[in-house]
C-alpha cells in the first residue's frame, strides 16, 4: 500500500480521511514497514467498509490486514442499531468464531523430555485433522441444536471438560441469542461427524514452551513462567460455520437491495441489525460461534485425555479460548454515553483491557488474554487487552502474522517433505496427514509476527506478555 | 472436446487463500472442470479417487456467476454429507439459472489416498464466468476460502 495515500497520526496509527462515500475516517494500526507491504485491496475494503450504514467512530485495520472477503482480514468495525447500523457476512468471514483456546499443562520442557515425540503422535491420533475426517461423536439433529444452542455448556454437560473451563471461554462458553431454527438442514447435516476436529489449512494444534517473558507482573497473573509447556488450539465452526456463512450471503444479498444499501463488494453484503433479515442472521451467526466454542472444547477434553494417559498426574487448566471471526453485541463508550453497538471482528480478536464485566476475576486487573498464533517454526505470542485499546479499536487487537507469500507460490517453492525435515533440524516435531498443507503452511509463506506484535504493542492495542516456541505442531 | 483444451482445470493466485479456475468448451463443461480445480487441491493423487458412487446435484441462483458458487458450494456440501472424495463431474443442464448435473467419487481411503487440504467454502472473490476472446472456450473462476 503507498504510504501517501494515508495520513500518519502517530508512529503505529494511519488514517484514511472520509472521502466519498465514507461516513467515518479509516485507521491503520501498523508500522510504516507492515502499510509498505500491506495489499492495497486492503486499503479498498477498509474505505469500503467505512460506507456502511451506522458505523460508528472508524472502520479499522490491524497489523496483520490483508485482502479478504468484503472486510479485510484483520478489520474491525462497530455499529449502532439506534442509527440504522448493520451486520454483515463479511464481517464476520466464513469460519464463524474461528479461535484460539490455550492451555496451561503445569509441565516444564525437561519434565515433557524425551516423551514429547510420543505425545506427538497420541495428539495426531487422537484428534481427527484434515480432509475428509470425522470425529467419533455423532450427533442427532436435537443433539446437535443443543450444541448450537448451548456451545462449550453442551460440551461441559455432555462430559468434555468442567465448569471451571466456561469461567475462561469469551461469553463463558456460550453466545446468547442463538436460534437453530435460523441455520439451514444442509449446514446441520454437514456438521453431525465434525465436532472435536481441527480440520486443516492455517489450523492446528501445537505443544509450545514459553520461552521469553516480557513483563513479570501480567505473566504471574496467567501463571506463565519460562520453560513452561503449554497446547494451542486453532481451529472454528467447520462446516457448519462456512455453511452459514455461504447460505445469508444470498439472503443478505438480497437484503441488501430490498433495504437500498450500496454494496461496493458482493461478500460485503449486509441488513439493518433490526431487519428480520438481519435479525436471522445474528442468531444464525450466533449458532456457528457455539458450534466453534463447543469444537474448541472438545478437543481441549481430548488433549486432556492424552496427556492422562502419558502422565497421569498431569492437570491441565485453561487459560483462555479467544475467537477472531466475530459479530458480538458489546457496552461501549461513545462519546460519553454507554451504547450498546455490533462489533464486528473479521481476523482480528476481543482485546478487553482491566476491569470489563466480561472478563473472570483471574483478569480483572490484567486484561484478557489475547493469543496471536505465529508460524509451525517461528513463535506466537501471549498479550494482555489494554484500556486503551477501547477507545482505539473497541478493545480489539490482530489475530496472527499474516501471509507474505501465496499458497500457490508456496507450492512451487518448498516441498512439504523438506519443511518438515528442516523443521525436526530445530527439534520441532510436525504430525500431519498432508504434504501439501505442510507446503503451503511454510513458516517462510509467513509474515514476521513479531513485527505485527510490536506494532499493536507501540499502538496501544494490547501489551505483550509472553512469546512461545513450537515444539511439535499436528497439521491437518 | 475435452482434448481440444490444453488445461482444463488449474489453480491461480491469490494472497491468502487459492483461485480454482475450469475452462470448457462451454459453460457446461467450464463449471465440470472449475469443480475438477476445486477438488483436486483437496487430493494429492486425484487420479488416485475412483468414481464408484454417483450422487446427483441440483441448485439454482440468480445469475450464472453466483450459481457457479453455489454449484461448488453444493459438492461440497453433498462431498461432506455423503462423506466423499469427488472426482468427476458432469453438468446437464443450466436453464434460468438452475443446474441439474451429478459428481462422482469414493469414500477416503487413507492407503491410496494422499490428503490435500480442505477446501471450506467457493466464494465471490475473482468470481467470472465469461467466453475468452481469442478463442471458443469458455472460464468459470473464483477464490476458495481454504
Amino acid at each position: 500500500m503507498e504510504l501517501n495515500k494515508l495520513e500518519k497520526l502517530d508512529e503505529c496509527l494511519w488514517q484514511i480521511q472520509r472521502r466519498g462515500g465514507m461516513r467515518v475516517p479509516a485507521i491503520i494500526y501498523a508500522s510504516s514497514d507492515l502499510i509498505a507491504g500491506m495489499d492495497n485491496k486492503v486499503y479498498e475494503q477498509i474505505t469500503n467498509v467505512a460506507c456502511l450504514p451506522g458505523i460508528v467512530r472508524a472502520a479499522i485495520a490491524m497489523p496483520d490486514a490483508h485482502w479478504g472477503y468484503g472486510f479485510p482480514i484483520g478489520g474491525v468495525a462497530a455499529f449502532d442499531p439506534d442509527e440504522g447500523g448493520i451486520i454483515s457476512v463479511g464481517g464476520v468471514g466464513y469460519d464463524i468464531s474461528c479461535g484460539v483456546r490455550t492451555m496451561l499443562t503445569g509441565f516444564t520442557r525437561d519434565e515433557i523430555g524425551q516423551k514429547l515425540p510420543m505425545l506427538a503422535d497420541r495428539l495426531f491420533e487422537t484428534i481427527p485433522s484434515g480432509v475428509g475426517s470425522e470425529g467419533s461423536i455423532r450427533l442427532s439433529p436435537s443433539e446437535l441444536d443443543d450444541v448450537l444452542l448451548h456451545g462449550a455448556k453442551w460440551a461441559v454437560k455432555s462430559g468434555y471438560g468442567t465448569d471451571e473451563d466456561l469461567k475462561y471461554i469469551e461469553e463463558h462458553g456460550v453466545l446468547e441469542g442463538a436460534d437453530p431454527s435460523c441455520v439451514s438442514d444442509i449446514a446441520k447435516r454437514r456438521q453431525h461427524r465434525q465436532i472435536g476436529t481441527l480440520g486443516s489449512g492455517n489450523h492446528y494444534l501445537e505443544i509450545q514452551y514459553v520461552e521469553k517473558i516480557f513483563d513479570q507482573q501480567d505473566a504471574d497473573a496467567l501463571c506463565l513462567k519460562e520453560d513452561d509447556i503449554i497446547i494451542s488450539i486453532h481451529c472454528g465452526s467447520r462446516a457448519l460455520g462456512h455453511q452459514i456463512g455461504t447460505d445469508y450471503i444470498q439472503i443478505l444479498g438480497q437484503a441488501s437491495k430490498k433495504y437500498n444499501i450500496p454494496i461496493k463488494e458482493r461478500e460485503l453484503v449486509c441488513a439493518p441489525i433490526r431487519s428480520p433479515e438481519g435479525e436471522r442472521y445474528y442468531k444464525a451467526m450466533a449458532c456457528g460461534v457455539n458450534c466453534a466454542l463447543a469444537n474448541r472444547q472438545v478437543i481441549g477434553h481430548m488433549v486432556r485425555e492424552v496427556f492422562a494417559d502419558i502422565f497421569p498426574q498431569a492437570k491441565i487448566k485453561l487459560l483462555y479460548d479467544v475467537s477472531h471471526n466475530t459479530c458480538k453485541i458489546e457496552e461501549h463508550d461513545v462519546d460519553g454515553a454507554m451504547k450498546r453497538l455490533y462489533v464486528h471482528r473479521k481476523g482480528a480478536t476481543r482485546a478487553f483491557g482491566p476491569g470489563r464485566k466480561e472478563l473472570p476475576a483471574q483478569f480483572t486487573n490484567t486484561g484478557q488474554p489475547v493469543f496471536i498464533g505465529g508460524t509451525m517454526g517461528t513463535h506466537s505470542y501471549i498479550l494482555v487487552g489494554k484500556k486503551s485499546g477501547e477507545a482505539l479499536a473497541w478493545g480489539s487487537a490482530c489475530h496472527g502474522a499474516g501471509r507474505a507469500i501465496s499458497r500457490n507460490a508456496a507450492l512451487k517453492r518448498w516441498r512439504g517433505r523438506d519443511v518438515i525435515a528442516n523443521l525436526a533440524r530445530k527439534d520441532i516435531f510436525i504430525r500431519t496427514g498432508s504434504l501439501r498443507g505442510a507446503a503451503e503452511e511454510a513458516p517462510d509463506a509467513y509474515k514476521d509476527v513479531s513485527k505485527v506484535v510490536d506494532a499493536m504493542h507501540t499502538a496501544g492495542l494490547a501489551k505483550k506478555v509472553a512469546r512461545v516456541k513450537p515444539l511439535a505442531c499436528i497439521k491437518g | 472436446m475435452m482434448e481440444d483444451i490444453e488445461v482444463p482445470y488449474e489453480t491461480f493466485e491469490h494472497g491468502a487463500d487459492m483461485g480454482i479456475r475450469g475452462t470448457g468448451k462451454d459453460i457446461l463443461q467450464a463449471f465440470e472442470n472449475g469443480a475438477r480445480a476445486m477438488f483436486s487441491i483437496m487430493i494429492e493423487n486425484f487420479s488416485a479417487v475412483n468414481s464408484i458412487k454417483k450422487i446427483n446435484i441440483s441448485c439454482g441462483s440468480f445469475d450464472i456467476e453466483s450459481l457457479f458458487t453455489a454449484w461448488l458450494n453444493t459438492l461440497l456440501a453433498e462431498a461432506d454429507v455423503n462423506n466423499l472424495f469427488l472426482k468427476d463431474f458432469k453438468v446437464t443442464e443450466i436453464k434460468d439459472f438452475v443446474l441439474k448435473g451429478s459428481a462422482y467419487g469414493e469414500p477416503f481411503d487413507p492407503l491410496r489416498h494422499k490428503k490435500g487440504v480442505e477446501v471450506k467454502g467457493a466464494t465471490f472473490t475473482e468470481l467470472k464466468v465469461f467466453k475468452k476472446i481469442d478463442n471458443e472456450a469458455w472460464i468459470a473462476q473464483c477464490v476458495v476460502d481454504v
